[in-house]
This record gives C-alpha cells, sequence and structure tokens, in this order.
C-alpha cells in the first residue's frame, strides 16, 4: 500500500489537517477519541469531502481539489468496518455479509464465506436480524462484510475488536493478519489498544493535537480556525 | 340495495384511482428523492410546484391542465400522436387529473421517510461498492417502505375522491369520466336521485374505510419486517 495525503477539512469547532505518505501493507492509527481518526477515514473512502488537498492510493488519486477529482465512493475500491457497525436492519446477516459479493454464486466465493463464518462464529446467526444481535455478534458481522468484499485497494478498520472476547478477538486478529499477508489490500487500524498496536506493526500514524512533540508519524489536529499554522506531518515508512 | 350502474362506477372510479397512483408513483418518488437528498439551484420552486395542486382549487388544476394537455396544446397533440394517450373526455384524462391532485401528497409522504432514513447506511452500502441506483433499490426503498405505502394510500384516497380537477379537464361523461364523486354530483343535481346519491355516498365510505384498514395493516407489517 502507497497512501499519500494532505488534506484539511473543517471539523467542528476547528481545522482538522492531515498529511503524511505510508509506505506499509498496515498502519495502525491511534489517538485519542475526537482527534480525527474517524474523520481521516472517512475522507479516506470518500465518504466525507475534504475542503483542500489530495489523497493517492498506489497511485491512484481518489481526491483532488485542484483537479477537481473526487472519486465516488463505490468506485474506490475501499473497504470500510465501521465503528457503528451500519449493518443494514432489513437484511438478514447472511444477505449483509455477500451485500459486497458480486460473485456470490461462485464457488471461491462460497468457500470463502464459510471460512470467514467459521472463524468468526457467526454460522447461527446467518438468518437473524441485526436488530436481534448483541453487540459483539454485530462487530463480527460488520468485521465478516467488510472482509467478503474483498477490497482491492484498502481495508479501513475503526476499531474491529470492541466488543470481542479474547478468544474471538485472537480469531479475528488472525483473520486480518491472514489477509494482510496474503493479499495485497492495504489495511488502516484504528485502534486503543496497545497490544494490538505491538502485535500488527507496519506503520503508525498518531492522530492528536499538534507540536505535542511526538516521534515518529502524527495527523495534527489544529483547533482555534484557519489561522493556526497547518501541523507537520512526517512521512513514514 | 346496489344496482348494476353503481357497480360500474365504482369499477371505473377504482380503475381511474388506480392508474392515477400507479402513474403519478415513479414521478412523486423521483421527486420526494430530489427533494431530500440533492441540493441543486431552483429546489425551492420545485418544491413549491410539486405542492401547487394541494392549495390550488382542483377548478384551476383541470383548466391548466386543459391548457398545457388539451387537443390545442402541443403536448397534448404529442401525447396523442406519439403514445396514442388520448385525454380528452377519456378516463385517461380522469387519471392524470386525479394524478396531479394526489402526486403532492405522495411527494411528502415519500420525502419524510427518505429524510428518516439513516445516510450512513446509504453510504456503508456505497463502501460496499454499490452504485448509486443500487443504494436506491437495496437500501433507501426498503427502508422508506412504510412511507411509499403510506403514499400510495394517501394518493389514492385523494384520486378516488377527485372532484374539481376531474369535471373542468374531462367534463362528466357517464362510463367514461363519470367517478363516484362525480355521479353523486350528477344524482344530486336529478330530481329523484336521492337514492342514487345515498347508495353512491355509503359506497365511497366503504372504500375508504376499507383502504385505510388495509393501509394500516400492511404499514404494520412492513414496521415488523424492517425490524
Amino acid at each position: 500500500m502507497r497512501l499519500e495525503a494532505d488534506v484539511s477539512v473543517a471539523s467542528g469547532e476547528g481545522l482538522f489537517a492531515a498529511r503524511f505518505r505510508i509506505d506499509q501493507p498496515l498502519c495502525v492509527v491511534t489517538g485519542a477519541s475526537g482527534a480525527g481518526k474517524t474523520t481521516l477515514l472517512h475522507m479516506i473512502a470518500g465518504l466525507r469531502r475534504p475542503d483542500r488537498g489530495y489523497i493517492r492510493l498506489n497511485g491512484v488519486t481518489l481526491f483532488d481539489s485542484d483537479a477537481g477529482i473526487n472519486l465516488a465512493p463505490e468506485r474506490r475500491a475501499i473497504g470500510c468496518v465501521f465503528q457503528d457497525d451500519r449493518l443494514f436492519p432489513h437484511m438478514d446477516v447472511r444477505t449483509n455479509l455477500l451485500f459486497g459479493r458480486d460473485d456470490r454464486r461462485s464457488i471461491e466465493a462460497a468457500a470463502e464465506f464459510d471460512q470467514v463464518v467459521d472463524a468468526l462464529d457467526l454460522g447461527g446467526l446467518l438468518r437473524r436480524r441485526p436488530a436481534s444481535l448483541s453487540g459483539g455478534e454485530k462487530r463480527r458481522a460488520a468485521l465478516a462484510r467488510a472482509l467478503l468484499q474483498r477490497p482491492a485497494r484498502l481495508l479501513l478498520l475503526d476499531e474491529p475488536l470492541t466488543g470481542l472476547d479474547a478468544a474471538r478477538r485472537e480469531a479475528a486478529l488472525g483473520l486480518i493478519e491472514r489477509r494482510r499477508d496474503q493479499t495485497g489490500t492495504g489495511m488502516f487500524y484504528v485502534t486503543h489498544q496497545t497490544p494490538e498496536v505491538r502485535r500488527l506493526g507496519g506503520a503508525h500514524l498518531r492522530v492528536g493535537p499538534d507540536g505535542a512533540g511526538i516521534a515518529s508519524a502524527q495527523v495534527g489536529l489544529a483547533v482555534g480556525g484557519i489561522n493556526t499554522p497547518l501541523p507537520r506531518l512526517f512521512a513514514v515508512t | 340495495m346496489l344496482q348494476a350502474a353503481d357497480w360500474s362506477i365504482m369499477a371505473l372510479s377504482l380503475k381511474v384511482a388506480m392508474a392515477a397512483v400507479l402513474g403519478a408513483l415513479p414521478p412523486a418518488c423521483a421527486l420526494a428523492w430530489l427533494l431530500s437528498r440533492v441540493r441543486f439551484p431552483g429546489k425551492v420552486l420545485l418544491d413549491a410546484l410539486v405542492h401547487l395542486p394541494l392549495v390550488t382549487p382542483p377548478v384551476v388544476v383541470g383548466w391548466l391542465l386543459l391548457g398545457l394537455l388539451g387537443p390545442a396544446a402541443p403536448a397534448g397533440r404529442w401525447l396523442e400522436a406519439a403514445l396514442g394517450l388520448e385525454l380528452m373526455f377519456r378516463w385517461t384524462g380522469a387519471a392524470v387529473a386525479a394524478g396531479v391532485m394526489a402526486l403532492p401528497l405522495m411527494v411528502r409522504s415519500m420525502r419524510l421517510s427518505f429524510d428518516g432514513v439513516d445516510q450512513r447506511l446509504e453510504n456503508a452500502a456505497r463502501s460496499l461498492g454499490a452504485s448509486p441506483v443500487r443504494v436506491f433499490w437495496s437500501v433507501s426503498v426498503p427502508l422508506a417502505a412504510p412511507g411509499v405505502l403510506a403514499a400510495l394510500v394517501l394518493g389514492f384516497a385523494r384520486a378516488l375522491g377527485e372532484f374539481g380537477a376531474t369535471i373542468a379537464f374531462v367534463s362528466n361523461i357517464p362510463g367514461e369520466t363519470r367517478t363516484l364523486s362525480l355521479a353523486i354530483y350528477s344524482a344530486l343535481q336529478t330530481p329523484g336521485g336521492e337514492g342514487t346519491a345515498t347508495r353512491l355516498a355509503v359506497l365511497s365510505l366503504l372504500v375508504s374505510l376499507a383502504a385505510l384498514i388495509g393501509s394500516e395493516a400492511m404499514v404494520r407489517k412492513g414496521r415488523r419486517h424492517a425490524s
């Protein structure tokens, strides 16, 4: 994955700005709640339009305010595990899981479906509606849906293991690691958990207020409006 | 007791109202979506235009239709020449009048339910690779289904009761444009027609009641389905 971005967007009271370049298969994103991690993910996914700047992924321009480019989310080949799951309430779990597959009848798709469903222990839930699932069950279904989508370029995971017990955490992490190692799909992985950061490795992006003297990389949140100097951001490789 | 003539009036009214609602559904749906989700210049004007039939005297709407779709108007001539659609003094014209009158109510109801659809779910569908058209049909419409059903019932009730626009646009012709409301009016104008008027009035009350009960049942079923 090679992701380059230099974007800024007005966010609530302040200005959120980020500039970075990542050349790693996986990038862990950390930072305090409200620092802008989700905003950053949504800009990469195309669900939030930056006010200015550019985002390039593997040489493809996803967004460029100067060139007037803003690729639609469905054309970015970027999958998401949203912080709030976003399962479709009018579909059962099975239909939710297959929503992102256009080859859902193929043998390969069926084999992969079984593998992911088994690993995340979703077999007994396939006919249930999301409303009847517990928080952890929804989380597992949302993760399975994104993994089964097999986005070609990038998978954005916004705290994907929240609400999962230790055993299922382990199973889910194993799946994510296998996906990272076996395919060329890049990953952005938001987490608060230090063990996850250590285990996953790769690049590390810290989202937080500027000027905190953080080494390695950071994405800044400048509070106070446009006049605040843009935070310095560093390339991570 | 009901007579054969009453049944044919009933059948004509149902045919006109159904054609009106089915014909108005696609444009109503598109307008509701546009007004709920898209920002564009002239939106306020479009909103006002859509709601015009709700606040204008129906007779004026009928008169406008006559001017726009009548035999002297280019649009009317085109409809007849290109599609073979004759409107003047025909039940099809009555359906157009009823459809135009039903449109604002249908748009309102559907717009409210589109407003209520969680856009985060639509975004999730797009991030899963779905085109805007697929998002619309597989996420937005099913989630807005109760409102769409309500729009159909409201529109149907409005179309069934249509009077002013119909009589001004396509006149009051037995067997062709004389729907329930027009037949009741005609019976009241005829000496000794009170019996007919009473029968038709009771009939229209029963139909309206059945439509309301049916819609409530459908909406409940839809809610169960959605949750």
